[in-house]
């Protein structure tokens, strides 16, 4: 049975699964549920400084994107930071911590950027016996309006800065909450970093409006008929997440420091392949919102069998290990030649291959043969874009086959060279070293 | 002690009102709209579709569903009724099983077709429950005038598409009311709430569709007078004459033919009036015959025996129909031909059978005998084309009208469709096609 006991920046839990800063982590009630339905950690819901208590909208806080059958891809949301009393939050996460000394509590804060209310409020979250801190840089509505949450994230000097007061006022490691809603997302990683900050995580919510309701005209979600933009977050932002936390991971500036993965995690999978892009645990906020704590112990088993099939023994092993795989376009091989195979057997006749390589493509699937209905690739106009494989709705009937070094490429009469060779060196390259 | 209570053999009012209401509602309930929906979002999209293909009208099924997973029903519908205009009782009567959806590409996949029936009469339900603004006009008046006899599937279809060309239409049927099968032929669970009448005032609603019910062809008109007082003329006539069984029958009402039972049930006010027997044989193996033996059966007849001289395969019902029979209880017996009535006191007490083997591939009656005892015999054994009332030569093929594939007959201004043109399957859906195209087809020859 493989190991799935997690060290994140030295704050240990049974697995690397934590349940982000969000809405499912706001209170004592929810966390104690999360916990007894085996969540390896929370970052609970971010605490504001001392004062009157956050005000919440009291209409739609969500939205979702959905896919086919109503299932949930694209999640958004217009909820502030806790809402309830800061001593509330402090003597539920005392509580929390010690009834479930074993998994990790982290706290995610959100106070000005006055070094003041940093120091005011660290040693009070420290006393409560958590983990660590994560410091919401991230959220990008509401808070952001008035000079927090993304609107820090988004000025890496602040990001350093603030960085650096914690590290100064708190023995607690500190996990600097990254936004993506940013150019270019390793300049506040560097920050980060330079700042002294642990670790990151990302990402936080995307700037979103969910849509338009057409029989009223007015955006969605509303509230009494006015909207504002909310963070986008679920499956659908995965691809999003899994580059910037590769970027971070494959930065030599920021090379090894740790990344605490966040993005539409839903299934062990997706976290695999985070894990397998750097990340050193992963946190997971939509899914959980969309089905209930229960699919803590889904992540768990499945990574554990896969795991155990594949024979690592601990997750520590698996993080990074895709890493390699990611370069630079102008490093991939431009002599490697894929051509599509459409396995007959498998094939239901559809068609949706041939037109799109028709319309899109390179008219590279022939759609009849001796008069009958017959999808077959034409080698001779296939560049292997992959297209067809993308839409095709039965797995693993079309597939990409490499030509070997000797064979002919039938597109170009070229025999395939088996040598690598990229742009910087390619003839057409007029910047060619 | 009290004698006991001998039921007559025929009686009407077997059943309770609720019974008769549970049998004869909706034999395929509609789909919600979440159902739709998550049945729509099954569809691939396939390129050249070929359940289009396999289906007689070619609707762009593909993009009527794409259109009902839009929520776009209005236009789902168009797509639908542009090339299929009884596209909501096609929806209702059609054999999906052997025509769209067995060409469905899920079925490679899964084993599952994407349910293409429930799909269109989702769309065109939701349509005709609130047409809104007319989905089709008319053309410029053309100053063409086209008789259109015989108002079943294909005539009323002709009459649509002439009409919407421009043409003035006269539409003439013998029985009092229009529809042809669809209103006298059809099994009564499979088009309730009286959606035939309600889908043909919306098809006459386009205008320029003059109507003449009870014009029966070689009584009250003839065709050549009709050629040569209209520009042209379709012929819809159906199939007006019953295979006889060619044994002694009784002159009994317990033995008829099985589409008359069947009209008599649809024109019933309420099944309850629709006498049947308590044990009943049908003979036959089409749709008809399936029709008769469960109709039978939910008017509350307790044994119902169908029996076919072929086997399963050659049965004209297909393996659906026949399951649908056998689980409402009908018992399906083959390779039997009825040999003799069994007549007592001018009362039917059942029906002898030959049993019928295959020598040879040519089908022979052995010596074998069985009875079925019943006191209710329907027969279902064909139907044919009756051509006296054509009055004109027209060139015959297999007993009925020959026909180019456009439907033109061997007379220059007569086409012809439905089930009376030779070479087609007897399939709504089909006249429907043939209506459409002699429609077409009429146009090009009158602009010419």
């Amino acid at each position: 049975m493989a190991d799935l006991s997690s060290s994140f920046v030295g704050i240990k839990s049974p697995n690397p699964f934590w349940l982000a800063s969000a809405p499912p982590t706001d209170k004592e009630y929810n966390v104690r549920r999360a916990f007894e339905a085996g969540w390896g950690g929370v970052v609970w819901k971010t605490l504001g400084e001392e004062g009157p208590p956050i005000v919440n909208v009291n209409g739609p806080r969500y939205e979702a994107l959905y896919a086919d059958a109503r299932r949930v891809i694209g999640f958004n949301n217009i909820e502030l930071i806790t809402d309830r009393p800061l001593q509330t939050n402090l003597d539920e996460i005392r509580r929390v911590k010690r009834d479930f000394p074993d998994r990790a509590m982290v706290v995610s804060i959100m106070v000005p950027c006055e070094e003041g209310a940093w120091k005011a409020i660290l040693p009070r979250v420290e006393d409560t016996g958590c983990d660590g801190i994560e410091l919401n840089f991230g959220c990008p509505h509401g808070m952001s309006e008035r000079g927090m949450g993304s609107a820090v994230g988004q000025v890496p000097e602040y990001i350093e800065m603030v960085a650096r007061w914690c590290k100064h006022y708190t023995r607690l490691p500190v996990i600097v909450k990254l936004t993506p809603n940013i150019t270019d997302i390793r300049h506040p990683a560097r920050a980060a970093k330079a700042g002294g900050a642990d670790a990151v995580s990302l990402i936080n919510t995307i700037n979103s409006v969910m849509g338009v309701d057409l029989s009223t005209m007015r955006m969605s979600p509303n509230v009494g008929g006015m909207g504002s933009h909310g963070g986008y977050c679920g499956p659908a932002v995965k691809p999003i997440a899994l580059n910037m936390v590769a970027e971070i991971a494959r930065d030599p500036a920021t090379a090894g420091l740790p990344v605490s993965g966040i993005g539409g995690i839903t299934t062990w999978r997706d976290a695999a392949e985070f894990i397998a892009l750097g990340a050193g645990n992963v946190q997971v906020c939509t899914a959980a919102m969309v089905y209930g704590f229960k699919i803590a112990q889904d992540l768990c088993d499945g990574l554990s069998n896969f795991m155990d099939e594949q024979g690592y023994r601990s997750v520590a092993q698996m993080v990074g290990l895709a890493l390699p795989s990611i370069t630079n376009w102008n490093q991939l091989n431009l002599n490697h030649i894929d051509k599509a195979v459409i396995d007959p057997d498998l094939c239901i006749q559809c068609g949706r291959c041939h037109v799109v390589c028709e319309d899109t493509s390179h008219q590279a699937i022939s759609a009849t043969k001796n008069g009958q209905r017959h999808f077959e690739v034409l080698e001779e106009e296939c560049v292997g874009c992959n297209l067809c494989v993308s839409i095709c709705p039965v797995p693993g009937c079309i597939s990409m086959k490499a030509l070997q070094p000797g064979q002919v490429d039938k597109r170009t009469g070229l025999v395939v060279s088996g040598e690598y060779a990229n742009w910087t060196t390619h003839p057409n390259n007029p910047a060619r070293a | 002690m009290s004698t006991p209570h001998v039921p007559p053999p025929l009686a009407a009012g077997r059943l309770s009102q609720a019974e008769y209401a549970r049998n004869f509602a909706d034999a395929h309930p509609p789909l919600n709209a979440t159902q739709a929906l998550l049945e729509a979002e099954r569809c691939y999209y396939c390129h050249d579709a070929p359940c289009t293909t396999a289906c007689p009208t070619g609707i762009d099924i593909p993009t009527f569903i794409a259109r009902i997973a839009q929520h776009n029903l209005r236009g789902a519908t168009r797509t639908i009724l542009e090339e299929n205009v009884l596209g909501g009782m096609c929806a209702r009567v059609c054999p999906t099983e052997v025509l769209c959806e067995q060409a469905c590409v899920r079925n490679a996949q899964e084993d599952k077709p994407v349910e293409i029936g429930l799909l269109q009469r989702h769309a065109t339900d939701a349509y005709f429950a609130r047409p809104g603004a007319p989905l089709f006009t008319r053309a410029a008046a053309s100053g063409k005038r086209v008789a259109v006899v015989g108002a079943g599937p294909a005539g009323l279809a002709c009459a649509h598409r002439l009409a919407m060309l421009g043409h003035a239409v006269t539409l003439f049927d013998d029985k009092p009311k229009l529809g042809g099968l669809n209103e006298y032929g059809l099994a009564t669970y499979k088009t309730v709430d009286g959606f035939a009448q309600k889908e043909i005032d919306w098809l006459l609603s386009i205008g320029g569709i003059e109507v003449r019910p009870k014009h029966s062809l070689g009584r009250d008109m003839h065709l050549d007078a009709l050629a040569r007082d209209y520009d042209a003329v379709f012929l819809g006539l159906g199939l007006a004459g019953v295979n006889t069984l060619g044994i002694a029958e009784p002159v009994d009402a317990a033995a008829r033919a099985a589409v008359d039972f069947i009209a008599e049930l649809r024109q019933a006010a309420t099944p309850a009036e629709v006498a049947v027997g308590r044990r009943v044989v049908v003979i036959g193996g089409g749709m008809t015959a399936v029709d008769a033996a469960v109709q039978s059966r939910l008017l509350g007849a307790e044994d119902v025996t169908m029996v076919y001289r072929r086997g399963p395969e050659a049965m004209s019902a297909s393996e659906y129909e026949q399951q649908w029979a056998q689980t409402h209880g009908v018992r399906i017996r083959y390779w039997g031909t009825p040999q003799q009535m069994l007549v007592a006191d001018g009362r039917v007490l059942g029906v002898r059978f030959a049993r019928t083997a295959l020598q040879g591939g040519h089908l022979v009656e052995t010596d074998e005998r069985f009875d079925v005892e019943a006191d209710m015999v329907l027969t279902a054994i064909g139907q044919t084309f009756q051509a006296q009332p054509l009055g004109v030569s027209l060139a015959l093929k297999g007993g009925r009208i020959a026909t180019d594939a456009e439907g033109r007959t061997s007379h220059p201004k007569i086409w012809a469709g439905g089930d009376c043109r030779h070479g087609g399957r007897d399939l709504t859906v089909e006249a429907v096609e043939h209506g459409k195209l002699a429609a077409i087809a009429i146009d090009k020859t009158l602009r010419a």
